[in-house]
């Protein structure tokens, strides 16, 4: 399905039931005929322009959405990407995700999240690595969590209370101010 | 041997588009020595959204970082004519809980408010900042120039001791510049920590809100 013409492969896997409680609402997709596209050597579904999906679409394979989905999406081991038509307004679960379209939800990523040029997510990150691009559109909150990453980074400044001229580029600080 | 922490800032480096000049910043490196020994400190950004700032807060810092990008509220206000109300909005702007935030960014948002909208905003941000929090803005010190196009600055981490200024257009010219003391009333009971007045006719300001222990009132002596 998506624009596949190999027979669907068999749902055995945990998350495999990609498209199973959305089919029906497909809606017909005109650009049913586009060949599949393929990235890196890896099969990557495609969702039309025209394809509405209301409900919960999960799978196993890389999937590109350029239409829209509402609901909740689950790619946990696989890389989503919305592309610049892509409109979602879903709760996100995948291994990576790539946003050049429109997303509004909540987005959890177990390896990166990217908002390139022209992408917009309004919602909350979860993910060990984001990549914000300049003139991309992003409201809420980002957590990267550091799993077994040693706590923050910031250092502990016993000096914090030095005097200020003593770490200050002469050329562009005055003076400290005063109060 | 190369540290972590320069290893982020040559990538930095390299990621910057390079199309602003860089500034020598002295108050940002206090700021993130105010969030030292928080395991997650929770950062408020009013700026607009920095790619390379949100992966130094959160790869490097170790923030969980929220933004909320106050000029482009200032640009619908601005272009819907609907000025006079943006103080009330600000009311209602933050859906964060009280004391809930470690440390918040203004960057130099305060120079594009009237009074009024400063105010309804310091109060706000003094909310939601934690006991013992910090807050960081810079003010201009210089009178803003007539007839110069309104521009708004990106203002992006380059390293702990650098900022990256990147202008870019905006609706509203920055208004007449604070007096000291109007900044130090207007975050009041917040306590000015750190006041750096640069060449570059800005201000840099850390503010931290005073820890629960020195706002509670002593209790009547017994006996």
């Amino acid at each position: 399905m998506w624009k596949r013409d190999e027979a669907v492969k068999p749902t055995s896997g945990p998350g495999t039931s990609t498209g199973s409680a959305v089919q029906s609402q497909l809606g017909g997709s005109p650009s049913a005929s586009q060949p599949e596209p393929r990235q890196h050597g890896r099969e990557v579904v495609n969702i039309g322009k025209s394809v509405v999906i209301k409900g919960e679409l999960s799978g196993s394979e890389d999937l590109t959405i350029e239409g829209q989905v509402e609901g909740k999406i689950e790619l946990k081991e696989n890389v989503l990407t919305i592309g610049p038509n892509g409109k979602i307004k879903a709760q996100v679960f995948a291994k990576a995700l790539i946003v050049q379209g429109e997303v509004h939800g909540n987005i959890s990523a177990t390896e990166k999240v990217e908002i390139r040029d022209g992408g917009s997510v309004d919602g909350d990150i979860i993910s060990p690595r984001v990549a914000i691009a300049d003139g991309a559109h992003f409201r809420g909150s980002v957590d990267m969590q550091r799993k077994g990453a040693p706590q923050p980074a910031v250092q502990p400044r016993s000096a914090s209370a030095a005097p200020a001229q003593a770490q200050t580029p002469a050329a562009q600080v005055a003076q400290p101010a005063a109060r | 041997m190369v540290s972590l922490s320069d290893l982020f800032a040559r990538r930095r480096k390299e990621d910057r588009n390079g199309d602003g000049p860089v500034h020598p910043t002295k108050v940002l490196e206090r700021f993130l020595a105010g969030l030292a020994g928080r395991p997650q400190p929770v950062l408020l950004d009013l700026g607009p959204v920095v790619g390379t700032n949100v992966t130094f807060f959160g790869e490097e810092v170790g923030c969980k970082i929220l933004v909320e990008d106050l000029s482009k509220d200032i640009d619908r206000y601005v272009t819907e004519g609907k000025l006079e109300e943006l103080p009330a909005f600000f009311d209602t702007r933050f859906p964060q809980q009280s004391e809930a935030i470690d440390g918040i960014l203004c960057w130099d948002i305060f120079d594009y408010l009237d009074r009024a909208g400063m105010e309804r905003l310091a109060r706000q941000l003094k909310r939601v900042l934690r006991p013992d929090g910090v807050l960081l803005a810079f003010f201009s010190t210089a009178d803003p120039r007539a007839g110069v196009r309104p521009t708004y600055t990106k203002h992006v981490v380059v390293d702990r001791a650098h900022l990256e200024y990147r202008p870019y257009a905006g609706s509203r010219p920055k208004q007449r510049p604070l007096l000291n003391r109007d900044i130090q009333r207007l975050f009041e009971p917040l306590r000015i920590t750190e006041n750096f007045l640069l060449k570059t006719n800005l201000r840099e300001v850390l503010f931290r809100k005073p820890p629960l222990s020195s706002r509670v009132a002593p209790g009547p002596t017994a006996g």
